[in-house]
This record gives structure tokens, sequence and C-alpha cells, in this order.
């Protein structure tokens, strides 16, 4: 399995990621390595075999839906680029 | 005092033969010494400490100290820290100041330890070397022109070159063990679960396991039971109590089973390191251990099972770093799209942008039953291979890296290469088991680990496991020259 440029630039635009032009051919590269280097897992016969999410199996905990935390916006938006009015602030989306 | 272990340093306290003031101060003033070379340090909080060291001091003279208390301890950048820069060795985060403490960091406060400083780790725990830190590499104090391995190498580095007498670490595919093994000290990653992830930033979340560094078993056992616990802000957190670690350390290894994969002794294992780890067999069985020959036949799946789970975890994972809420910005975006696009491009390193691709490919549509649910398959088989080996034996042994630390520079181009570095780690992540790399001598005069694995919820084990081999040797009581 290779990637191609047009390739990387696909999977570059899902994850929403900038790369500079002239780094492709060796994300090309890598990426070729990496998925190559991982092809092995599809010659294992997995028949029948479920997938381990959780290692010990373990399910989802559930909590009782009861209110446990309090306001902290003001705490957590201090860290925040941009603000206004207590809402984060992104460059205009609709005209 | 800098040789002392964390438990002969906790007499001292108790005794008043010195204050964690003291101690606190020493240690600030061997990173000021020695950490321009050595890089283990992204923030040290010398404020901070010196009032946390002077309240512990009070705690002891009232007599409610514990075990930790007035203990200096060096905090990986991966926990969030309230107050204090969080950066998780990126550029994403160089701004961030955590608004919250993490579950671990917590724990570790309320029982009296003093955090010195947060210690440079590779960018976002992804690397094995230290190298891809948006802070620079860490040198390893035993040969500074070579990697402290990593992720977790400021960590590491710092308890070996005796800056600090413990530290915290991670383990998503060997991030704790490999860096102790690569700086000759002490370090546990104990079962997936057992410590919180609250606050820890994210990486491969069903991987991703909390832990310690430390010169000894003893100390790890101290540190351990202070991190370990059920956490309900974690929903992998298990709800089991912990067991009281240092209590089974003196159980005597007459009768201990060890198993001995014969795929950890094969081809890429170095020569010098097999016959150090030969030797440790050799003391274990003079304690009165059994040697078994096991098999655990998917072992060769492991490391490529691993890039697949871990990087789709970490597509998404990483997905919340979009220059809005909190962490690094581009400038003048000129809309939302390229807001998200550039600051991620800009705040990102290589690695960390390799494995977001990876991830991103396979969860693609029409890629995610052949990589990621295959992966999780293997990944299966490759638990069940240690569930019926533990049907003989009660450890597994071998060494925990292939190598003694490599060059720096030497693998940084070549990401395949590198992650072979963690084939002996890998596979204990992905089935989830507690694992620990103890010291077992040296090759090249370079440390050596002992990589052992116990079963599920057995951290109490693997440290008896560790103590009883650190009374019988003094590989853990070497230190770095010059420091």
């Amino acid at each position: 399995m290779s990637l191609d440029a047009s390739e990387i630039k696909k999977i570059a635009h899902l994850a929403r990621l900038g790369i500079n032009a002239d780094d492709i051919p060796e994300y090309s590269r890598n990426l070729s390595d990496i998925l190559a280097f991982v092809e092995q897992l599809n010659a294992v016969d997995t028949a029948g075999v479920e997938p381990l999410a959780h290692p010990l199996e373990a399910t989802q905990r559930l909590r009782a839906d009861t209110v446990t935390e309090t306001d902290n916006r003001d705490n957590f938006q201090q860290v925040a680029p941009e603000t206004e009015s207590g809402l984060y602030l992104v460059p205009q989306v609709i005209e | 005092m800098h040789q002392k272990t964390l438990v002969e340093l906790s007499a001292e306290l108790q005794k008043g033969s010195c204050s964690s003031e003291e101690l606190t101060r020493a240690c600030l003033q061997r990173i000021s010494q020695y950490d321009g070379e050595l890089n283990c340090f992204v923030t040290v909080v010398e404020q901070q400490a010196l009032a946390a060291a002077q309240a512990a001091d009070a705690r002891i003279k009232a007599g409610t100290a514990g075990p930790l208390t007035g203990i200096p301890f060096a905090h990986k950048d991966i926990f969030c820290t309230r107050g204090v820069k969080t950066s998780c060795g990126s550029r994403m985060l160089d701004n961030f100041v955590a608004p919250y403490d993490a579950t671990v960091t917590q724990k570790l406060l309320e029982a009296g330890a003093v955090m010195i400083g947060k210690t440079n780790m590779d960018e976002f725990a992804m690397g094995s070397s230290n190298e891809t830190s948006f802070y620079g590499p860490v040198k390893n104090p035993w040969d500074t022109t070579t990697v402290p391995g990593g992720s977790s190498g400021g960590s590491a580095a710092a308890v070996a070159a005796r800056l600090v007498p413990a530290s915290t670490g991670t383990d998503t595919g060997g991030s704790i063990r490999q860096p102790a093994a690569l700086c000759g000290i002490t370090g546990i990653k104990p079962t997936y679960g057992r410590v919180s992830r609250y606050g820890m930033i994210a990486f491969a979340s069903s991987l991703d396991q909390g832990g310690a560094f430390t010169r000894t078993a003893e100390d790890a056992a101290v540190m351990l039971g202070a991190m370990a616990g059920f956490d309900e802000r974690d929903s992998t957190s298990v709800d089991r109590p912990v067991d009281d670690y240092l209590a089974g350390l003196n159980a005597p290894l007459q009768g201990l089973r060890i198993g001995l994969p014969k795929e950890y002794f094969g081809e890429g294992l170095d020569a010098g390191v097999a016959t150090a780890i030969e030797a440790a067999l050799d003391e274990y069985r003079k304690l009165g251990a059994t040697i078994v020959d096991i098999t655990l036949p998917n072992t060769h799946l492991s490391v490529p099972a691993y890039y697949v789970v871990a990087p789709a975890e970490c597509s998404s994972n990483l997905s919340r770093f979009d220059g809005v809420r909190f962490g690094y910005r581009a400038s003048e975006p000129k809309d939302l799209e390229d807001l998200y696009t550039r600051s991620r491009g800009e705040g990102f390193g290589d690695e960390v942008k390799r494995r977001i691709l990876v991830g991103a490919y396979a969860l693609s549509a029409g890629y995610y039953d052949a990589y990621y649910l295959q992966a999780q398959k293997v990944r299966r088989l490759i638990r069940d291979d240690f569930m019926q080996a533990f049907e003989q034996v009660d450890v597994i042994m071998g060494p925990t890296a292939p190598s003694v630390a490599f060059k720096l520079g030497e693998k940084a181009d070549d990401p395949v290469s590198m992650y072979l570095s963690d084939i002996y780690t890998i596979a204990v992540n992905l089935a989830g088991l507690p694992a620990m790399s103890i010291p077992a001598g040296f090759s090249d005069g370079l440390p050596v680990g002992l990589h052992v694995v116990g079963k599920f919820f057995e951290e109490g084990r693997l440290l008896n496991v560790g103590h009883q081999f650190q009374q019988a040797t003094d590989w853990h009581t070497h230190s770095p020259q010059g420091y």
C-alpha cells in the first residue's frame, strides 16, 4: 500500500491538518512505510475473533443523571484564545 | 543526600534529621547545576515547591505525615497542574496553564509530596527517544550523546541523574518501562484502569496508563500506592481496592514460576543485553524461582497492531486541538477552516502529524474494517496469548528493550525502526497488563532493564519480585558518573 501526494492531501484535509507542500513527498514515503509495516495484520486469520476494545472487557460505567459539577466557565475560558461575554470567538461563519 | 532513596529520605524527614525545605532546596540546586545540559525539565516551580515543602514540614511536626510527605518529585508534563503550564511537550500547549489538577496531581499533593517541576517528554507522548519534544531532546545522564528513551524521557533522566528521588510517567506502548531501562532505574506501569486518566492528556485512551519512576521497587511501591485508586471522573477507572504494596515486598520468591517467552530472545536482541538478562534470571534461580519456557506466538503482530490502534485513537483524541477553546491559535485566520487547519499545522510537530494522518486514514470510510477492526481482533489474540501463558506461570520476564540507549538522531528519520525499540513493551499495553522495568546490569557501559510482566492487578507481586532482586543485587544503586 502506498499513498501518493493527492491521497496525502485528502487525508490531511479530513484531519483538518495543515501540511507544507514541500513535506508531502516525505509524508508520502513515511506513511507508505508505516502502512506497509502494518499490512502484515491482513495475513492473520481472524475469522470468528471479536475485536477487543477494552483489555478487561469492561463496559462503560454509567452514573446517576444528577448535577455534580459547578459552573467553571470563567476559569476554563481564561485559557481560551478569544472570548466575549462567555462565548468563544471564531472567524465569521455565516455572512 | 541525593544518593538516598525515597524511603530513606522519608525516614530522615520523620526523624527530623533533615527538613523537606532542605531537601527541596537541594533538588532545586541540583537541577540548576545539571539540567542545563540534560534538559529534563520544561518548567521548574521553585516558589511553589518551597511553599509546599514548608507546609510538609509543618505536617511532619504535627504528626500527620505519610510516607510521601515532604518528598520532592518531578511530574511528567502530561498531567494537568492547576496554575502551572502543562505543555505535553508540544507547541500546541506551550501557552496552556491548566485550569484544574489531574487526579494523580491531586492525590500526590494530598499525600504531601512536593512537586518540583514538570518534565520534558516526546510531544503528546509520541516517541521512544524524547526527540519529538518541542522543547528539544533530553540527554541520557549515562552518556549525553545518547537518548534517555521516551516518551517519559525527562522524568526518567531526572531520577537517573539524582535530581529528584521520584517522578511520574505515562505508558502507552512502553513510555515508562523503556526509558526506565535506558536510564538504569525502576519504572512501573500498572494494570489499565488502576491509575486515573482524568487530567492526563490523552494520546491513545484504550492504552494510556500512568505510573512512576524511582530508583528502587520499594520506592515505587510508595509512589504507586499514592497514585492508584478508583476515580469516578475516569470512565475506565476500575473500582477495586488498592493493595498494600509495601506489605508484600518481603515475601520470599521460593517457588515463583517465571515464564520466558522464546519470542523475546530471537533476532534483533543485542547480545550484551541478552547476557545481562540471562545473569538476572540466574539470580532469580538462586532466589528459588523456576524458569518455565513459554510461547507468545502473536508477539510479532503487536507492533503493527499498536501502530493502527494508537494512531487511530490519537487522531480522534487530538481533534480537540482546534485553536478555539485553548492552546495554540494561528494568527489572522481567514475563515474557520483556515483557523483549524493552520492552528493544527503550526501547533503540532512532525511525528504527531504523521500519527494523526495514519489514524485518520485507518479510520476513514472504506478502511475502518481493514485496519482498526482487524487490529482490535489481533489485539484479542495477543491478550489471549498472555492469558494462556499465565495459566502456567506467575510472572513473565525478558529484556525491556532490544538494545541499550541509542545515539541521539540515530533513528529520528526512520519511524518504523524507532517503533521497533518498543517491541517487548507494546504487547503489554494491548493486553492491559501491569509491568515493570528494573536495572539488571550493563552492556557497553550503559544500563540494561529487566522487564517483568504480571497478571491483572498483581502490581504488588511485581514490586515484590523487583524488591527481592534488589535485595540480592546492587544494579539499582549504580549512578551515572558526574552526577
